[in-house]
């Protein structure tokens, strides 16, 4: 302290300001100073390449000649084609389809495996280990599943079950279905655990009251574990639609002969987003497309929270 | 003296690596430069970067004062790291490219014409394959290739002696091909595949087999001369895309999507026959389980022959001048002699590009790389300006008619306008 006196002695300015400042105001700025980092990195690595994206998709850039201001022109073109139609109606297949679909079944098992006491963890791990491969190498092992025959685990056992052989991936009815169910199966797992974390936070005293109210199994289900789950199924719906809405990893490994095909039947916006940027270096389409799939991921997003929001 | 001299190289270019652009750039120059380095890209696939290691330490060995640095990448990212170190001011002196990518290079000022001096056009033509000329772009040639490319039959011969056939007269019409596809043929009560005649692979070879061989063979044209119009919405592009399907549809000789990929299919001892190119024949000279050979694609029943040729070039970076471009333009040189067409033929499979290296005795009578010269001489080159979306509209329109049931008129007239417009947008840039 003495120091400090001695040297505001000597008028040094800095240190007296410092000194001067109450606790709680050196606390926020020690506060913004840490928060700064992020900050920055999020305003030089996310906010900026956005608010880029949003130029360069009223551009014609091409990654090789100047880009050109070419006004609504990428969006025009974009909403006339047919093609941009059928990806944002696969798009939103596996949004509508998948999404349900993962949660019910992801439901379903952790509120079975709950029971489950013996080999609970280990039935767990198994859930969980999909989650843990990467995307690719699982989309190669299924499409491999959905091989015809002779090659094709599937199709082998429809065989030996007497059934006809389904195309799976070479059809334009079954391949985006065909590769839903991995999408699903691979974050399944995780879906599980955060489904039984909130499944254990559900305090066991109000389902002892429900029984000696004599509730049935249902109605505990339904008063009692699904309302008080519902801040873990919104998180998970969320987490889910964005993840069904920017798939591209199992689709682009499963049909890497004729990426979303066949017909693009199975292409997602994010796979027409890749192919316009980097197979036709069209990158001002490419960020148009990619500010319409912003706004579609942006407005989902809130309107689920609103939808489920606590009231 | 040297020593030190790359020691000071290294630290100027670890102090690029710190400071930005322009700056270094200046210290660079500065910097006296005895012995020029030139880059040398190409995409990854080991027995070309094998192949070129070996010509690169030729090459510095007979030019003392130049070393060639070999930079490669995936081939999914190739072309995007071009143009992304192009958009970083950083390119290749010496880059490989795929004819079909011809359009997109020049527009974006990637590579430069070469010098008329050094590579007289009458001369590359005389000495060249005629395919060459894919590379010329009003009057200058833009790169030379040190290897070509065609496509020919690899058949299974104990396929073959197992339906009967004789292994040593492979199908020599498109009549004979299908009956022999038959022959060869073989599907369970339930009507799934266990063999096929002919595997099939839209996405891979069989769209160049489509448009370069089957079209013309019924007497179609697929492009105009000059290659701005997509002709080939006729009677022979019916007739063509009729027979393609067909041997799913109407004769069961195989199904697109058996075993995966056509090549896997062959590989497996599961496919009588496919048609693929040179490239293939260092992969399938590692099978043991079976005996196949090559022949030359099936002509039409009136005997027309058709081939589709390509290559791979090598042209200069937009961004090579002074000792660079010196240096560059006599890598060039050597990468696309004899003596380099021969190593890259030993190493690669790839058939040399010039016409007496090609065409000797020894290569003629080769029972493997025979049949693909041969295809040479009667060979088509695609003038593709965006060879990925050109493809996808062939494969739209085929699979339009295995998996949709259109009928075959209407597919072509639903792909004509398609790929007329990818055609025309580049055109007019």
């Amino acid at each position: 302290m003495s120091v400090t006196s001695a040297a505001a002695g000597r008028d040094e300015v800095p240190a007296r300001l410092w000194d001067r400042l109450r606790i709680s105001t050196k606390q926020v700025i020690w506060a913004w100073g840490f928060l700064a980092v992020p900050i920055l990195f999020f305003t030089v690595v996310r906010f900026y390449p956005t608010a880029q994206a949003f130029y360069l998709s009223v551009t014609d850039w091409d990654l090789l000649r100047e880009a050109n201001f070419v006004g609504l022109e990428n969006y025009r073109t974009m909403f006339a084609d047919p093609l941009f139609w059928q990806v944002f109606r696969n798009t939103f297949a596996y949004l509508l389809v998948g999404t349900p679909l993962s949660i019910v079944i992801s439901f379903a098992i952790a509120y079975y495996l709950d029971r489950v006491v013996i080999l609970h963890g280990f039935i767990r791990a198994l859930y969980f280990l999909p989650y843990l491969t990467t995307a690719a190498a699982m989309a190669w092992v299924w499409r491999w599943f959905y091989q015809p025959p002779p090659i094709g685990v599937i199709n082998d056992l429809l065989i030996f079950l007497g059934l006809p052989t389904q195309p799976f991936l070479r059809s334009v009815d079954q391949g985006l279905y065909a590769i839903m169910a991995t999408g699903i199966w691979a974050h399944l797992g995780f879906q599980i655990i955060i489904f039984l974390a909130g499944l254990r936070a559900i305090p066991t005293s109000y389902y002892e009251a429900a029984r000696v109210d004599g509730l049935g199994e249902l109605a505990v289900l339904g008063r009692i574990t699904l309302p008080l789950l519902k801040p873990t199924t919104v998180f998970l719906v969320v987490f889910s639609s964005i993840g069904f809405l920017r798939i591209f990893d199992q689709v682009y490994n499963m049909t890497s002969n004729d990426p979303g095909g066949p017909l693009n039947s199975t292409k997602p916006l994010v796979l027409m987003i890749y192919q316009t940027a980097f197979s036709s270096y069209q990158m001002g389409y490419a960020a148009a497309q990619t500010v319409v799939l912003f706004t579609i991921l942006l407005t989902i997003s809130m309107a689920q929270l609103w939808i489920l929001r606590s009231r | 003296m040297r020593k030190s001299l790359l020691g000071l190289r290294r630290a100027v270019s670890n102090l690029c690596a710190l400071a930005a652009g322009a700056a270094c750039l200046a210290i660079a120059a500065v910097s006296p430069a005895q012995a020029v380095e030139i880059q040398y890209w190409q995409y990854l696939f080991d027995s070309r970067v094998q192949a070129m290691t070996l010509l690169i330490k030729e090459f510095e060995a007979e030019n003392p004062g130049i070393t060639v640095k070999q930079v490669t990448f995936p081939y999914a990212d190739y072309q995007t790291r071009i143009v992304a170190a192009k958009a970083g001011g950083r390119g290749p002196d010496v880059v490989q490219l795929f004819y079909g990518w011809l359009d997109n290079f020049i527009a974006g000022r990637l590579i430069q014409p070469l010098s008329k001096e050094r590579f007289p056009a009458a001369q590359v033509e005389k000495d060249f394959f005629p395919i060459v000329s894919a590379m010329k772009y009003r009057d200058e040639y833009y790169g030379l290739p040190t290897a070509v490319r065609t496509m020919a039959m690899f058949y299974n011969k104990d396929l073959f002696q197992q339906a009967g056939l004789d292994p040593e007269k492979p199908p020599k019409t498109l009549s004979e091909f299908t009956a022999a596809a038959k022959a060869i043929a073989k599907r369970d009560a339930a009507g799934n595949y266990q063999t096929v005649g002919v595997a099939m692979d839209i996405s891979r070879q069989d769209h160049n087999w489509w448009r370069e061989m089957l079209v013309r063979q019924f007497g179609g044209e697929p492009y105009s001369a000059d290659g701005s119009k997509v002709t080939y919405n006729s009677e022979g592009g019916r007739k063509a895309l009729e027979f393609y399907t067909g041997l799913q549809t109407q004769q069961k000789v195989s199904q697109e999507g058996f075993m995966d990929e056509g090549q896997a299919a062959f590989r497996a001892g599961l496919a009588g026959m496919v048609i693929d190119g040179t490239f293939r024949i260092a992969s399938f000279k590692t099978i043991t389980t079976f005996k196949w050979g090559v022949a030359e694609l099936p002509a039409s029943d009136d005997g027309i022959r058709s081939n589709f040729g390509s290559y791979f070039a090598n042209a200069i970076g937009a961004s090579a001048t002074g000792e660079k471009l010196a240096a560059a333009e006599k890598f060039l040189a050597f990468i696309t002699s004899e003596k380099a067409m021969n190593v890259w033929l030993d190493k690669v499979g790839e058939l040399p590009a010039r016409r007496t290296v090609a065409m000797t005795e020894k290569n003629l009578a080769d029972p493997v790389y025979g049949p693909f010269i041969r295809g040479l001489d009667y060979s088509h080159t695609t003038l593709f300006v965006d060879e990925a979306a050109q493809r996808q509209v062939a494969i739209d329109m085929i699979n339009g008619v295995l998996l949709k049931n259109q009928p075959a008129a209407e597919a072509l007239a639903a792909a004509v306008p398609k790929e007329q417009r990818i055609i025309d947008a580049r055109k007019v840039k």
